[in-house]
């Protein structure tokens, strides 16, 4: 053909050279995205002339094995967009200062030449501080420079340590992992100063509860090259596409491998659409469908089939065996604690035999005590916590029975409660009697009280469902049709397929999970349920089994030298770690805005108690008051004036200090700050904010940050509900506005949380920095790396902190010439002997036992601020790893050689007479945190595995023997991603080509959950659990807006729907970040709309990119809407998460104000039973334990913007 | 025979995530410019749905590519006399709606704003004339929005539906939809080479990327009407057009393609097809259930002795022709059959090919009758015969030949991995599909194992004799700063 033209003639084609001039670049270098992602994928930046031109995705992961895709390439359409920051109109290129401020702080300092006094000037006049804190949010931003934004923050601090006290100073950024230098130049700043770091994953509702619950763990999960193995994947609550999105092509390639993939989700996503089958289920619901799949497998593969592999399986590592005492109740006999060695006169003696659980051995027809339990890891002689069914007395191996169906002393009735209908089912269960030393008692396994509590009869007499269509009976598969919409037929088939396909691979299915499961009141329910399904089917710590909760987790990798380096451990401890929930849901006042009465429909009780029955404020404070939970600022002053008072008092020594502090808090002459929290000596007063956006994305309630925190305008309209109904809270009128003396924050954008900020101090961005990055959805180890110098006058995290510690030291010169000594309260931690604290519920506060810190109460700990020394304490690593060496989870190993090292052949500061390693610049941080962590390091994995192997008493330096040489440095890093060793702080195994899939070491290593009985909990032994009725897998009602009550205030004028509120992670963004470049926008419709169901839309005259109105009690969102049959009808999403800085114009509804982001339509309800501790895995640690931030169930009211636009 | 090399491309749909990542690659690498604000290069768009520029496919409306006319092909917008006559002002160009006014936001009121009551935000506003505006459509507009009635009902596609079929995919647990991402086809009949009245368009002689001499374009933009898949663009600034160049900048260095580098669902194949240029015209003026079958045959062995030697004559070198025994693109495509061409009814044989998705057009519905473990063809979810109007210009027997195909590959899988299903039914599977286990087994592993190496096999591009006509041979190196402007005054 005449017209297609091929050309060779290099002449002609001279004018190609265009397009490769643009392609050419100077230099390449990797770094990543310190972004709070999940991703944690290698990039390659492209340099041309200087400037950072474009990114692409590095390719050079080490292959895994060849039997498994590899990783390349990974890196979303969020990430290639980042370098439209660097130089955009967005970038925070200078330091400023909000202008009301700065004109304050000017005129302040031309009178006094102090900087402190300066700034107490300002913040003891109320006009003036109320002047800066109602500009906040409102323009009138000015330019500043590094050395007056330093000294207004320095003298800040300063005076706010000695009016207020250092633990109302306080800081937030999330999740570490991504860029953990950055995390930890901060928090190491604060922890060296005495502030408060507040959690992120709890508060994100990214926690799975379930995961402490059930297994002792804050989340360990497979990496996202794991799914290949799997041979039956389920994904709900997580969509994959949207938010896996480098890892989803393992999904599809497994699919093509023969796996099926299988969506649980209300909408059709984008996951949807990738899976073999898409069950479309109600949103909430979760638990319904998972509980009558258990169900189906109960009934079909455990009793009828019996099928040995799943047996056997639950049989050692499962609390399956373990007995149960039947208590007398009101309403008959109830599940109540597990039957435990002290009680029983052959094991009476035992040490810790609180502590130590007990099975019916078949062999002796009695009573045993595995080895394993919670008593065997914290006594004296080690090496018996093994998950050997192996007695503890004479080491005789144990014929656990996991039923009585079969030997049993009779059959009991006991009595199940099913809150959905609130019926309580008595049911036969088969019991043996045992003679304890307070008589004789009838006990039942987990297992038979499993099956009773799941409705599957085995022919036992009693209100047993009659079968799987017994609709009324919880929980057959006919059952859970009301609630997920799902047919019985289907939920049948889905258990047959799942239960089969794992009977035939060992365990290969998985379940990958998410927000849209775990961010509701009761999703623990719903894990607990999905969790059941794997582990009766044998499917946790299996290469291609597990379940995989991938949201909010991340994994910081090398985490023993990172905390101490983080958290100033190399210094002094105890560190001041705060739960956010807790913190936020206290000091931002949003209990204020709740009911007593609310709190007893959201979560049902099998009967009333003192115990249960209570506002969530007086639920906070008791967990406080008991040391369940942390809590700062800890007392009604600062911690050195509880010092200097006992000392006064005549206290010479630190435990007479401790029992001072006890007696006045017996006699409520001290005080703690969680019972007065609107009380000024009680308030937070300054707020670092880095790597995050603490005001908006992360900001539930925002609009009672805005008010409560902040003091400048708000939107919500919530009556204060609260007064009359808090019984050990003082109420206060009014409640303050303004709480915050001063909010500093870094950042490379100007998002919601700079603009409402009083100093955005100019942070690099990820490609202007050098820093660390590691996740777990896989198993590398890889850098950030400065490809250009930071830009304009912005510095490295790493960089200001240190400046602000610098300028700290000198003005502490005047003011705080000398060391002083703290106070310090720390609740009852996990991984230490205080999981031994509270077998039982008593309360100090109310007689029921005495004030004993650590055991009783918080701890009581004392730690010396040296704030002259605190620059140079921050670019030291200290001295206490050398003597004390390094650990996590509850082991400890020697690391001193290795700091020598560090001393010998690395960058040294030297000063008070002494060398240290010099952290005074951030790739040397990195080097530190390489050459010690067992993950990169193999001879300090060598001796993690050897302290490991003390405790188990069964050999694991096997695992890593071969990799003993291995050592990794930051130079490494930059040339290729290098893959995690193994290490005893996690729990895959990896060597020889296997991919990490969690709990693996457990399984096969035989080393214990750290949990009460060293295995998978079925059954929570907790007094608080069993009040609140959550003692075995359950299913609680989804609250509706009746219950929530979230539009008690708000109009309904004109035609208006009321909807579900979702917040799901989004498309265009990683939470707020690339959401407001102009890639990421340009893609979203130029905004980041709600998506609205075409029916409901159409029923009020809604169309496709109309603007709506969204609002409640709690505030209001202006945004334009789309219209979809993807979405069900009766709920919206409006994707997580919006900046209220990009397009947003005002709203009618509230004042003609300016509409919020999505977090103005939230408000946080904390579950109690999440508080509880003190006792095994339920105690606390922070991002591990704790209420979560919850907020799906929220309701709202949409309806179209009534005119167009205002802005 | 007049052998040729082409660089051939497949896109497997069934692992497109639709997140779009190719898109920024190339937005970043080739048009974040003036001018070339709106064009996307590469974009990604949800079927069913209506596309960028809205409603791409309505040839009626657009009058691109070829058409039958007795023995001979014509482009359906006219020939050259038809093509002056609207020189000035042609009816069939889109318009800046069809594709959106570009924006950006007021960034700078965020620092700038002064002290005031409220909250400053930051307003959208035109990127062509800087003042706010209301943004009402996108390059992406109808993403993830299948079953709605004002984008999905409108795609071309589901015309040959029923009306019960095309309801049913309205409805929230009928509907369906997947991406198909799209770039340009750098086709062997292109109908923008032949509609440039400057002559500016040419295929590549050593590879066939289609490429728009920016020296020699006078911005007619015939070919922008031309092109039915509206892959050519405007460039308002320069006045010239452009288009999506295959990154031959990157594959002469060795690199993939930045979309193709970086496709993080893995979905893209790249390598050399030996193809017969003299049955061209022939293959492009076939029936339209012909069409597919005969662009097939025009695609050569690179294995057969004749078919070398032919191709040695035309100047293919050896390495190129190693290189095409390599090509992952040939398995799909020629060996296999389960890759096809968007659109093949435009006639002009284009050279990125498509693996239909697999799911969801054949996933689950709820359970009706009796439980498979896999569903079936006869169950698709997405009717064969809207992917027959996409991939086969309406044959349904050569899509569904190639879902038997991916279909039995996973049960073949499945049986080998697990064993949990009945021996006969993947037996069953594999004999419908004509597939052998070593097909089967090559199919799953270059559908899920394969590493970026056996993904995209890249020619060697044979630069230095593209360069050594143009330099003086004496200076060393003297080809690398050849075209490099020197400096001025000597």
């Amino acid at each position: 053909m005449s017209w297609v033209k091929d050309i060779f003639d290099p002449d002609e084609r001279r004018w190609e050279e265009i397009y490769r001039n643009r392609f050419q670049t100077d230099k390449v270098v990797r770094s990543t995205h310190g972004v709070n992602c999940t991703g944690g994928c290698s990039w390659n930046i492209h340099v041309k002339n200087g400037v950072v031109a474009l990114e692409t995705q590095a390719t050079d992961y080490p292959r895994i094995s060849c039997d498994v895709p590899a990783y390349e390439p990974r890196g979303c359409q969020r990430g290639i967009s980042a370098s439209w920051y660097l130089y955009s109109p967005l970038r925070v290129k200078y330091p400023y200062l909000r202008g009301v401020l700065m004109d304050l702080w000017r005129e302040a300092r031309k009178v006094h030449a102090d900087p402190v006094a300066a700034w107490a000037s300002i913040v003891n006049d109320p006009a003036k501080r109320q002047s800066y804190q109602e500009a906040r949010g409102k323009g009138g931003l000015r330019r500043s420079s590094w050395d007056e934004v330093l000294e207004l923050t320095a003298a800040s601090t300063i005076h706010t340590i000695k009016r207020h006290g250092s633990d109302r100073i306080i800081g937030f950024s999330p999740i570490p992992a991504m860029s953990m230098l950055s995390f930890a130049a901060g928090s190491r700043f604060l922890q060296l100063l005495g502030g408060v770091n507040l959690s992120f994953y709890d508060w994100y509702c990214d926690l799975p509860n379930a995961s402490p619950e059930v297994w002792g763990e804050q989340t360990d999960v497979a990496e996202s090259a794991d799914w290949y193995h799997s041979k039956f994947i389920v994904s709900m609550g997580a969509n994959l596409g949207m938010t896996r999105t480098p890892d989803v092509h393992f999904a599809a390639e497994a699919r093509h491998d023969g796996a099926k993939l299988v969506v649980l989700s209300p909408d059709f996503s984008m996951t949807s659409k990738y899976a073999d089958q898409w069950i479309p289920i109600h949103a909430g619901q979760d638990a319904a469908f998972w509980l009558a799949v258990d169900h189906v497998i109960l009934k079909e593969f455990h009793h009828e089939r019996k099928t040995p592999y799943f047996l056997d399986y639950v049989r050692r590592y499962s609390d399956a065996p373990f007995l149960v005492e039947l208590e007398k109740h009101q309403g008959g006999l109830r599940p109540g604690r597990m039957l435990r060695a002290s009680e029983i006169a052959r094991t009476r003696d035992t040490e810790n035999g609180d502590y130590k659980f007990l099975v019916w051995d078949g062999t002796a027809n009695a009573p045993r005590m595995p080895r394993g339990t919670l008593g065997f890891r914290w006594q004296h002689e080690k090496g018996q916590w093994q998950l050997t069914l192996k007695d503890g007395v004479d080491g005789q191996d144990i014929d656990a029975r996991t039923s009585f169906l079969e030997g049993n002393d009779g059959l009991a009735q006991v009595a199940f409660d099913e809150y959905a209908s609130g019926k309580v089912a008595l049911r036969g269960v088969p019991v043996r009697t045992v003679e304890t030393l307070r008589g004789t008692v009838q006990v039942a396994t987990v297992y038979d009280l499993l099956f009773a509590q799941y409705g599957v009869s085995r022919g036992l007499a009693g209100e047993y469902p009659a079968s799987y269509d017994d609709a009324d009976a919880a929980y057959t598969p006919a059952w859970q049709e009301r609630f997920t919409g799902v047919s019985a037929a289907e939920v049948i088939r889905f258990a047959r397929e799942w239960a089969t396909t794992a009977e035939k691979t060992g365990g290969k299915c998985s379940v990958i999970i998410g927000a849209g499961v775990n961010q509701w009141y009761h999703g623990d329910h719903a894990y607990r349920a999905a969790i059941a399904g794997l582990v009766l089917c044998g499917c946790i710590g299996k290469n291609g089994g597990g379940l995989n909760h991938y949201v909010g987790q991340e994994k910081l990798a090398p985490v023993a030298p990172w905390s101490a380096l983080a958290f100033a451990l190399d210094w002094a401890g105890p560190p001041r770690l705060q739960n956010a929930p807790s913190f936020h849901y206290v000091h931002s006042d949003q209990w204020r805005y709740e009911r007593a009465s609310e709190d007893e429909k959201l979560n049902p009780l099998p009967e009333p108690s003192e115990f249960a029955t209570r506002h969530t404020m007086d639920h906070q404070a008791r967990a406080v008051r008991l040391g369940w939970l942390p809590f700062f600022p800890q007392f009604d002053r600062t911690p050195t004036a509880v010092v200097n008072d006992a000392r006064a008092a005549g206290a010479r020594t630190d435990g007479e200090v401790s029992s001072w502090v006890v007696r006045q808090l017996k006699e409520k002459k001290l005080k703690f700050s969680v019972e007065d929290p609107d009380a000024p000596e009680n308030w937070p007063r300054l707020w670092f904010i880095w790597r995050g956006n603490a005001l908006m994305s992360s900001a539930k309630g925002h609009e009672y940050f805005l008010r409560h925190y902040l003091g400048t305008h708000s939107n919500a309209v919530a009556p204060e509900t609260a007064m009359g109904e808090v019984t050990d809270v003082a109420w206060r009128d009014p409640a303050p506005k303004g709480k915050l003396d001063l909010v500093v924050d870094l950042n490379f954008r100007m998002d919601t949380s700079a603009l409402y900020s009083d100093v955005i101090l100019p942070a690099a961005t990820w490609y202007e920095k050098d820093d660390l990055n590691s996740t777990d959805m896989h198993s590398f180890i890889h850098p950030l790396q400065a490809a250009v110098p930071p830009c304009w006058e912005s510095r490295s995290d790493w960089d200001i902190f240190k400046a602000i510690a610098e300028k700290v030291s000198e003005l502490a010169k005047t003011h705080i010439p000398e060391p002083v000594r703290e106070i310090v309260t720390r609740p009852l931690m996990h991984d230490t002997p205080a999981e031994m604290a509270q077998r039982e519920l008593r309360d100090w506060a109310k007689g029921e036992c005495e004030p004993e810190p650590g055991k009783t109460m918080p701890g009581l700990a004392y730690v010396d601020r040296d704030y002259v020394n605190l620059h140079n304490r921050f670019i030291s690593f200290g001295p206490v790893v050398r003597a004390q060496g390094i650990g996590a989870h509850g082991i400890t190993w020697p690391v001193d050689d290795l700091y020598d090292e560090l001393v010998l052949d690395r960058p040294t500061v030297e000063w008070g007479g002494k060398r240290y390693p010099s952290i005074a610049v951030a790739k040397d941080a990195a080097n530190v945190i390489l050459h010690l962590a067992p993950e990169t390091n193999g001879e300090s994995a060598f001796r993690a595995f050897q302290a490991e192997e003390k405790k188990v008493g069964l050999p694991l330096t096997d695992l890593v023997a071969g990799s003993r040489n291995v050592r990794t440095t930051f130079a490494d890093l930059a040339r290729q991603p290098r893959r995690l060793l193994d290490s005893p702080c996690w729990t895959g195994i990896t060597g020889n080509g296997r991919t990490y899939s969690a709990y693996c070491l457990n399984v096969e290593r035989l080393v214990p959950w750290r949990t009460l009985t060293g295995r998978q909990h079925f059954y929570l032994d907790h007094p608080g659990f069993i009040a609140f009725g959550e003692a075995l897998p359950t299913y609680k009602p989804k609250p509706g807006q009746d219950v929530v009550r979230d539009l008690e205030a708000s109009g309904n004028g004109g035609p208006s729907l009321q909807l579900n509120y979702l917040t799901p992670h989004g498309k265009w963004g990683i939470h707020s970040t690339f959401g407001d470049n102009l890639r990421m926008l340009s893609l979203s419709r130029g905004t980041h709309p709600l998506w609205v169901n075409d029916g409901d839309a159409e029923k009020i005259g809604l169309v496709d990119n109309d603007w709506v109105e969204a609002y409640n009690d709690h505030g209001v969102v202006v945004v334009r809407c789309v219209v979809s049959a993807r979405i069900p009808t009766g709920l919206c999403l409006l994707y997580h998460a919006p900046e209220r800085t990009i397009g947003v114009p005002k709203s009618p509804e509230r004042g003609n104000k300016r509409a919020g982001g999505h977090n103005s339509l939230t408000r946080v309800r904390l579950k109690p039973t999440l508080m509880l501790g003190g006792y095994g895995q339920f105690t606390f640690a922070l991002n591990y334990w704790g209420p979560t931030g919850n907020n799906r169930d929220t309701f709202i009211r949409v309806r179209k913007l009534v005119g167009a636009p205002q802005w | 025979m007049n052998v040729r090399s082409q660089i051939s491309t497949v896109f497997h749909l069934d692992k497109c995530i639709g997140c779009h990542t190719c898109s920024v690659a190339c937005k970043n690498q080739w048009t974040d410019r003036r001018g070339m604000e709106y064009a996307w290069w590469n974009n990604v768009e949800t079927k069913p749905g209506t596309g960028y520029p809205i409603s791409w496919e309505d040839q009626e409306q657009y009058q691109g590519g070829w058409k039958r006319d007795g023995d001979s092909l014509k482009l359906r917008q006219g020939g050259r006399l038809a093509s002056l006559a609207r020189i000035f002002s042609n009816p069939l160009l889109p318009i800046l709606d069809d594709y959106y006014e570009p924006f950006t936001y007021r960034y700078d009121d965020l620092f700038n704003a002064p002290a005031g009551n409220d909250q400053p935000t930051a307003r959208a506003i035109s990127l062509i004339d800087g003042k706010p505006m209301e943004i009402r459509s996108g390059p992406n507009w109808d993403d993830d929005l299948s079953g709605s009635p004002i984008y999905a009902a409108q795609d071309p596609n589901l015309e040959g539906l029923s009306a019960e079929e095309r309801s049913e995919l309205q409805g929230i647990e009928r509907m369906v939809f997947f991406y198909l991402p799209r770039i340009c086809n750098h086709c062997l009949n292109a109908a923008c080479v032949a509609a440039c009245p400057s002559g500016a368009i040419y295929k590549r002689g050593e590879d066939g990327i289609v490429l728009v001499n920016q020296d020699r374009c006078r911005g007619w933009r015939m070919c922008v009407s031309a092109c039915p898949y509206k892959k050519i663009y405007f460039n308002w600034s320069t006045g010239k057009s452009e288009k999506c160049i295959l990154c031959y900048p990157r594959l002469e260095a060795g690199e993939a393609p930045a979309c193709f580098h970086t496709c993080v669902g893995r979905i893209r194949y790249l390598g050399v097809l030996l193809y017969d240029a003299d049955r061209l015209s022939e293959a492009a003026g076939r029936t339209d259930a012909e069409l597919v079958a005969a662009q097939r045959t025009m695609i050569l062995d690179p294995f057969d002795p004749a078919v070398v030697e032919a191709a040695r004559k035309n100047g293919v070198p050896d390495a190129v022709i190693d290189s095409a025994r390599r090509s992952p693109v040939y398995r799909f495509v020629k060996e296999w059959e389960i890759a096809l061409p968007l659109h093949p009814e435009y006639r002009t044989l284009p050279m990125l090919f498509y693996v239909p998705p697999l799911l969801p057009a054949m996933a689950q519905e709820a359970l009706e009758g009796e439980a498979s473990f896999f569903t079936s063809l006869e169950k698709a979810r997405l009717p064969l015969k809207y992917l027959a109007s996409l991939f086969s210009a309406g044959n349904e027997e050569i899509v569904k030949a190639a879902y038997r195909k991916l279909m039995a590959v996973r049960l073949h899988r499945r049986s080998t991995q697990v064993g949990d299903l009945p021996a006969t039914l993947t037996a069953k599977a594999m004999a419908e599909a004509r597939l052998g286990t070593a097909d089967a087994d090559a199919i799953y592993r270059l559908t899920s194992l394969a590493g970026m190496d056996e993904r995209i096999v890249i020619p060697p591009m044979m630069r230095e004799g593209f360069t050594e006509p143009t330099v003086e041979p004496q200076r060393q190196n003297a080809a690398g700063f050849a075209y490099l402007r020197p400096p001025p005054g000597r």
